[in-house]
């Protein structure tokens, strides 16, 4: 105490200096990141020029030299000589028709309603704060189907015409693909479990049968599902008997995803301990309470990632359905090709450009979603 | 008897519709549901191609409507079953259409072994090559050591290997899976001679970057008739698509079209009388009206209108006659006599 004149005291903290440039902000970021030791600074400097190089002709070609109004190929041809770019206004052009297929115009608001339904119901399904899951579900799952049969193929009751009938071979582009791919994704996953829990089974035949059914539909290219359903049937039937094409094919792709949807959900069920079925049956519960309640909540859980797998696998698979002569978007963008009004060099670049941007939304879509549903369900497990 | 029944049933069941009763013929079925079941391809420019308005256009849709146009009067009865090309003959044995009008090539073994029959030929197609006009060549005879671009694993591979092979020509193939990706190709100069039929070649062409620096070269190394396909065992039905064809031939021949039909009724030509019902009773006798030829040319038009609306040289994809000009201006197409 006596000694305080003899030693220098600070009474007050001394100012925060700011970080030195180089470690705070931009700079120390990417010095931190991108240019910490020199083999690092090789790697950026390459991977900068690898970016440029894919993105700088990307973006010349989908907006700079793009096309973006016309009324046929004229306008999209290379200006003197050099390479043209995205010819945005043959999109335009057949815009309807990659979302109707070839769906009568004056009947497409029935489309657009189940188009909107879809959104309307699947939107506060997929919501988990929304209320009244109940009830929408069944909307969704049971009313939804009905309707949208009746609003798509038409409704005739004793010979009035409510709805005209519209045949599905004139279906095509998005609605296609979404009816392909909502009803094998809706239809397989309980398919798939009621598989998986049969494999699972003690009762022999159930076994049995599951197997089979499993084994035989993993066996077999889809490709070839669909072939078979469109090739092989027909002349298995008598002469004049004809199955729906589009019925054939979602028969086709339910069945086959089902069969790898059971697979998937087989790993689940096996991850769950032992203990968690003596639990169960130690409540008293029976087997459907015990799988309803305990076993399948956990083991669907574990498997989303692979779920969503199937899902995402599905939809692009809907795209084999060109080779039994049904248009998904793919086909009808292909079979736009054709048309020699908008033949032109950069006519099947823009068309396969699009079609990626579309098949992208809608699989990063389930993607994402799918990993939100993991958080919020994410019960101590994750790490 | 329950063989028959038991998919009927089933097919019922499920929701199905039966199209035709078993053993009636294709004239008695089409007449019954009141529209044509036209088999096309999946997309042939000028040939079988939708719009972007979703219509059926070309040359083989318009023997489909010509046909509907002798059978109904009325060129719009036709339904389109697009097919690919390993589905097309099952759909047509097993009745799913009715006609297969789908640029197929007739050969003696579709036309004798799948119980088809081919009732005509409505354009004659062959395999060419098209070359760089700066290649300074006009002959494929000079194609000594080219490399030609094709696709894998079909008949057009081979037909060039015999070709070259016989005129005792070195060459390169350079063969890719897909036509985009040989098109591709050939513009970006990998190779020098491109080979596919040749309508295909024209279709190709407009997909090059500068198509006027390309021609086609006049040598044709393969036969492809292309023609529209019935199942063998109906001659009624038979009878009418190659007389649809026939009649469209004709009219072309005898200066009838769409534009002057009306007037070319009052015609004191014998055999315009005869084509368009005026004389005699010749639809009668394959099962439709006597105005058949009538409602095919006001509808559809005759074969050079077909031709010119389609795959013309006033079409993007400017094909001319050359051989599938009429006989007497030097092409193959001779159609019978209406009498």
């Amino acid at each position: 105490m006596s000694n305080q004149s003899m030693f220098h005291i600070r009474t007050e903290e001394a100012p925060l200096l700011p970080a030195p440039v180089s470690t705070t902000g931009v700079i120390g970021w990417m010095r931190q990141h991108l240019f910490s030791s020199i083999g690092n600074t090789a790697l950026t400097v390459v991977g900068i020029l690898i970016a440029y190089s894919i993105i700088a002709p990307f973006i010349q070609f989908a907006f700079i030299d793009a096309v973006w109004t016309g009324d046929n190929r004229e306008a999209c041809l290379p200006q003197d000589g050099g390479h043209s770019g995205a010819c945005w206004a043959y999109v335009e052009a057949y815009f309807p028709q990659f979302i109707y297929g070839r769906y009568p115009t004056d009947e497409v608001w029935r489309v657009n309603i189940v188009y909107a339904l879809f959104a309307l119901l699947l939107v506060p399904l997929a919501i988990p704060s929304a209320p009244y899951k109940r009830t929408n579900a069944i909307l969704f799952l049971v009313i939804f189907p009905i309707v949208a049969y009746f609003l798509l193929t038409g409704l005739v009751i004793g010979g009035t015409v409510i709805l005209p009938i519209v045949e599905t071979a004139v279906w095509g582009g998005l609605l296609v693909t979404l009816v392909i791919a909502v009803t094998g994704i809706v239809a397989s996953l309980p398919l798939g479990i009621a598989l998986a829990l049969g494999r699972r089974s003690k009762m022999p035949i159930i076994k049995l049968v599951s197997i089979i059914f499993i084994e035989f539909w993993r066996g077999v290219p889809l490709i070839t599902v669909l072939f078979m359903s469109s090739v092989m049937l027909p002349l298995f039937l008598p002469e004049g008997v004809t199955f729906d094409k589009l019925l054939r094919v979602l028969i086709g792709v339910t069945l086959f995803s089902a069969a790898y949807m059971a697979e998937v959900v087989r790993g689940g069920l096996q991850a769950i301990p032992k203990g968690q079925y003596e639990g169960a049956m130690a409540l008293g519960l029976r087997f459907w309470p015990m799988m309803y309640l305990i076993i399948l909540p956990q083991a669907l859980k574990l498997v989303i990632p692979g779920i969503v797998n199937t899902f995402i696998g599905l939809f692009k698979d809907t795209t084999l359905v060109l080779i039994v002569g049904m248009f998904d978007l793919l086909g009808q963008i292909q079979s736009s090709f054709t048309d020699p009004t908008w033949s032109t060099p950069s006519q099947g670049h823009t068309g396969y450009l699009f079609a990626a941007i579309v098949f992208f939304v809608f699989c990063f879509g389930m993607s994402r979603y799918s990993i939100f549903m993991e958080k919020k369900l994410h019960t101590g497990h994750k790490r | 008897m329950s063989k028959k029944i038991l998919p009927l049933v089933i097919g019922a069941a499920m929701g199905v519709a039966a199209t035709t009763a078993a053993g009636a013929t294709t004239l008695e079925d089409v007449k019954v549901k009141g529209f044509i079941q036209c088999g096309v391809s999946q997309g042939l420019p000028g040939f079988s191609n939708p719009d972007a308005q979703g219509n059926w256009t070309g040359l083989d849709v318009d023997l489909c409507r010509a046909m509907a146009a002798a059978v109904f009067g009325d060129a719009s009865a036709v339904k389109y079953t697009p097919l690919s090309a390993k589905e097309r003959f099952t759909a047509l044995q097993s009745g799913e259409v009715d006609v297969l009008s789908r640029n197929t090539t007739w050969t003696m073994s579709r036309d004798t072994q799948l119980g088809l029959n081919f009732a005509g030929v409505n354009y004659y197609d062959g395999q060419g090559f098209m070359v760089r006009k700066d290649l300074g060549v006009t002959s494929a005879l000079e194609l000594s050591g080219a490399s030609v671009c094709t696709n894998t694993g079909t008949t057009t591979e081979l037909n060039v290997a015999d070709y070259f092979r016989a005129n005792n020509m070195p060459y390169e193939i350079v063969a890719f899976e897909k036509a985009d990706e040989v098109v591709a190709a050939y513009d970006a100069g990998r190779c020098d001679v491109y080979t596919t039929d040749a309508s295909g070649l024209y279709a190709q062409r407009l997909k090059l970057t500068n198509p006027g620096d390309h021609m086609v070269l006049p040598e044709i190394i393969s036969k492809e008739p292309l023609g529209p396909v019935v199942r063998q065992g109906d001659d009624e039905w038979f009878n009418i698509a190659r007389w649809t064809l026939n009649a469209m031939i004709n009219a072309e021949e005898l200066g009838v079209s769409s534009e002057n039909v009306d007037n070319m009724k009052s015609s004191d030509n014998p055999s315009v009388k005869r084509l368009l019902g005026v004389e005699g009773a010749f639809g009668e006798a394959i099962g439709v009206s006597n105005d058949w030829a009538y409602n095919i040319i006001k509808n559809v038009g005759n074969y050079e209108e077909s031709f010119n609306a389609n795959v013309g040289p006033d079409t993007p994809l400017g094909i001319s006659r050359g051989v599938n000009a009429l006989w007497s201006k030097g092409g193959f197409l001779y159609a019978p006599p209406v009498r």
